[in-house]
């Protein structure tokens, strides 16, 4: 006899308070605490917060630790949060110049003013797994780092294992003296096209207005920054093997802690909120002219909150990758294609859709089912007529 | 470590601004029976897919007197109608129902109720992709165009290609309507079963799509009309058989597969009107004996 299918709520708590013992694993080993995950996982709370779109890395640890450590799940919690908190008013555009460094490196010239600054890097580690990590030693200081992120000329400069031809700072930098951009440098001599001017116009927000096509480079790259890691490595490595390839250098990365100021009409002057760490990407990538113009380098550009260099790369590659038009490029891979790539960067929203096959479409088979055995029926008989003894 | 910021959330989850927003979303889709209107899809605690577009509608036409009813597939029961149903009683206190009758709002997934509508309700379809013509088209910048255009040879190829190779259309669910004679419009994956309750319903029609950030409305009385050719009517689902619990003919019936001999039933996918139906006395041939399973209340 047919039971009917009931207690779905039942089954639901079920299933919630099973989730929650899970996520708590083993009782008799300590709880994790949202401080170890914000300090020790820090690189995993940076992207919760860069897919996220929220800057809190309090909040970020919480969702990881509530997430069990799946990433997007995290972003996920983060971003439908975010959703519902009041927006009043756009900061200014922040100024990556005047930011105080922990990391500063170019591909493009051995050295430069303000110099190269390795910063925490697993660049140049060797990946073997460190037995010593397994146990809980106190760890030993950093040589050169101090506690507080500071950028002097000197550590700059022994970072680059070598003199710096003139200090270009001082020997302490509270505020950091400006450490000039790479495009900066080549832009005096107009080797690269200048970054786009600012029009004072406000910028779009994708989350207060719905993605619309074509989409401005400001909307493309907004959209980037909160895309997902994964999604945008692949389609920047696929510029790089030759889909759409765009002779990519790292003109240069930054990392470190910029300033965000809101101008408040009120007082008339801009007041500072606070500082967020962003990684920020110049890729300088080459370009042969038109008729017009005359060959130049041109821009990629990433920005991302925390610290993700791969993320900010990949986005860099990827906004080069869609100006095809603007630079008379043609259009022949998919990293180039702004709407295929806007449309599917998200990964909260993938997730979801893939995921929903989860859910019961089990009306939607059975108008399958009978349509199949409808078209078998058919077949069955166009056979029979045809008496061509197919024994299927 | 630092102390946390308190976390708070407004009536049906939604801040005011955001449900102003999607009721002026709304408002335009009304006026323009089945045209797709953009709206700026906030990220909802359920994932995409799994009904966000229908529920941020619900929460923005959600009064503290309205009585809410969720289906998924027909079914009070399912899972997601389930935890949706519960979002909306924590979220905004509601009074909720499973009975199609008692509700002013009517949240679904893949299903029109069989009972008939009236005035006082409105439906809110959850709808993954709202355009009729994306898998004809993958580009939006292309299907605007041809919605603007009215230019929907592509939808007509498509059904004409089917007639040619199957000798009927082959599609048998999200069957593509014309609403009010103007746009070409998806009625979300319900059965095609389902497709002529759209037409002169009494009832509003909202279709939210979160991920794909749009709504659209079939006012109520509007004209909806299936496409088909003169030659090849458009035709609905036919069952051989009544539903096994409550003997209904003319609704649409879920399969079940009983043994692994082959064994199967065919039972009501509207639960509510099966259990009305057997309060009211009626049984099928596969009905247990006594009183029905309970129409449990959350």
């Amino acid at each position: 006899m047919y039971v009917a299918v009931k207690g779905g709520e039942t089954a639901i708590r079920n299933a919630h308070a099973l989730l929650a013992e899970a996520r708590r694993g083993d009782p008799a080993v300590p709880e994790i605490g949202i401080d170890q995950i914000r300090e020790q996982l820090a690189l995993a709370v940076d992207r919760v917060m860069a897919e996220g779109s929220l800057f809190d890395r309090d909040l970020a640890a919480l969702a990881l630790k509530q997430a069990r450590g799946d990433t997007i799940e995290a972003i996920f919690l983060l971003r439908a949060l975010r959703t519902t908190l009041p927006r009043f008013g756009a900061a200014l555009p922040v100024d990556t110049a005047t930011m105080t460094l922990r990391r500063r490196i170019s591909a493009t010239f051995k050295d430069l003013p303000g110099g190269q600054l390795l910063g925490p890097t697993f660049d140049y580690t060797h990946r073997l797994l460190d037995p010593a990590l397994a146990t809980q030693t106190p760890a030993a200081p950093a040589p050169a780092a101090k506690a507080t992120p500071k950028v002097s000329a000197k550590a700059a400069s022994k970072a680059a294992g070598k003199a710096a031809p003139k200090p270009p700072m001082g020997e302490t930098s509270t505020p950091a003296a400006p450490v000039p951009r790479v495009t900066d440098l080549l832009g005096d001599e107009k080797l690269i096209e200048p970054a786009p001017a600012d029009t004072g116009a406000e910028p779009p927000d994708l989350t207060r207005t719905p993605l619309a096509f074509p989409a401005d480079r400001a909307t493309r790259l907004q959209n980037l920054a909160r895309g997902d890691e994964g999604f945008l490595l692949a389609l920047g490595y696929s510029t790089q093997r030759g889909y759409a390839r765009t002779h990519p250098f790292v003109g240069e990365i930054r990392i470190g802690e910029v300033e965000v100021e809101l101008f408040v009409e009120e007082l008339g002057f801009a007041v500072p909120l606070g500082a967020v760490s962003v990684t920020e990407c110049q890729m300088v990538n080459q370009f042969h002219g038109t008729a017009e113009a005359p060959p130049q380098f041109t821009r990629g550009y990433g920005l991302v909150f925390g610290q993700s260099e791969r993320k900010a790369m990949s986005m860099a590659l990827v906004d080069r990758a869609m100006r095809w038009e603007e630079l008379g490029e043609t259009l022949s891979a998919p990293a180039q294609d702004a709407e295929f790539v806007l449309s599917h960067s998200d990964n909260v929203q993938s997730t979801g859709f893939v995921e929903h096959l989860k859910l019961p479409h089990y009306v939607d088979f059975q108008a399958e089912l009978g349509l199949v055995r409808l078209m078998r029926g058919a077949h069955a008989a166009a056979s029979d007529a045809l008496q061509d003894g197919d024994p299927e | 470590m630092s102390a946390m910021p308190t976390i708070t959330y407004n009536f049906g989850y939604l801040d005011e601004q955001t449900k102003r927003m999607i009721r002026r979303a709304i408002l335009k889709a009304i006026a323009i029976p089945g045209y797709q209107v953009p709206f700026a899809s906030r990220e909802m605690p359920m994932p995409y897919g799994w009904g966000t577009g229908g529920v941020q509608v619900t929460a923005a036409i959600l009064g503290p007197d309205d009585i809410l009813k969720v289906i998924d597939q027909g079914s009070d029961d399912t899972t997601n109608a389930v935890a949706i149903r519960s979002f909306f009683a924590a979220t905004a206190g509601v009074r909720t129902t499973t009975r199609t009758k008692e509700a002013t709002i009517i949240q679904t997934r893949h299903r029109v109720p069989e009972t008939k509508l009236g005035p006082e309700q409105i439906l809110v379809y959850q709808v993954p992709i709202p355009e009729p013509l994306r898998f004809l088209e993958p580009r939006e910048t292309e299907t605007r165009t041809l919605h603007a255009l009215a230019d929907y040879g592509l939808m007509h190829v498509k059904l004409y290609e089917d007639i040619a190779r199957h000798g009927h259309i082959a599609t048998t669910y999200a069957y593509p309507v014309m609403v009010a004679g103007r746009y070409v419009t998806d009625p979300s994956p319900i059965p095609k079963f389902d497709n002529p309750k759209l037409d002169d319903c009494p009832a509003l029609q909202l279709f939210g799509a979160g991920r794909e950030q749009r709504i659209y409305a079939i006012p109520p009385h509007t004209r909806v009309v299936s496409l088909d050719f003169e030659d090849h009517p458009f035709r609905v689902q036919r069952f051989d058989r009544p539903c096994a619990l409550c003997g209904a003919e003319d609704v649409y019936l879920d399969e079940v597969i009983l043994d692994d001999r082959g064994g199967r039933m065919f039972v009501c996918s509207d639960t509510d009107h099966c259990d009305q139906r057997r309060a009211a006395g009626h049984a099928g041939t596969m009905a247990p004996q006594g009183a029905p399973k309970g129409t449990s209340k959350p």
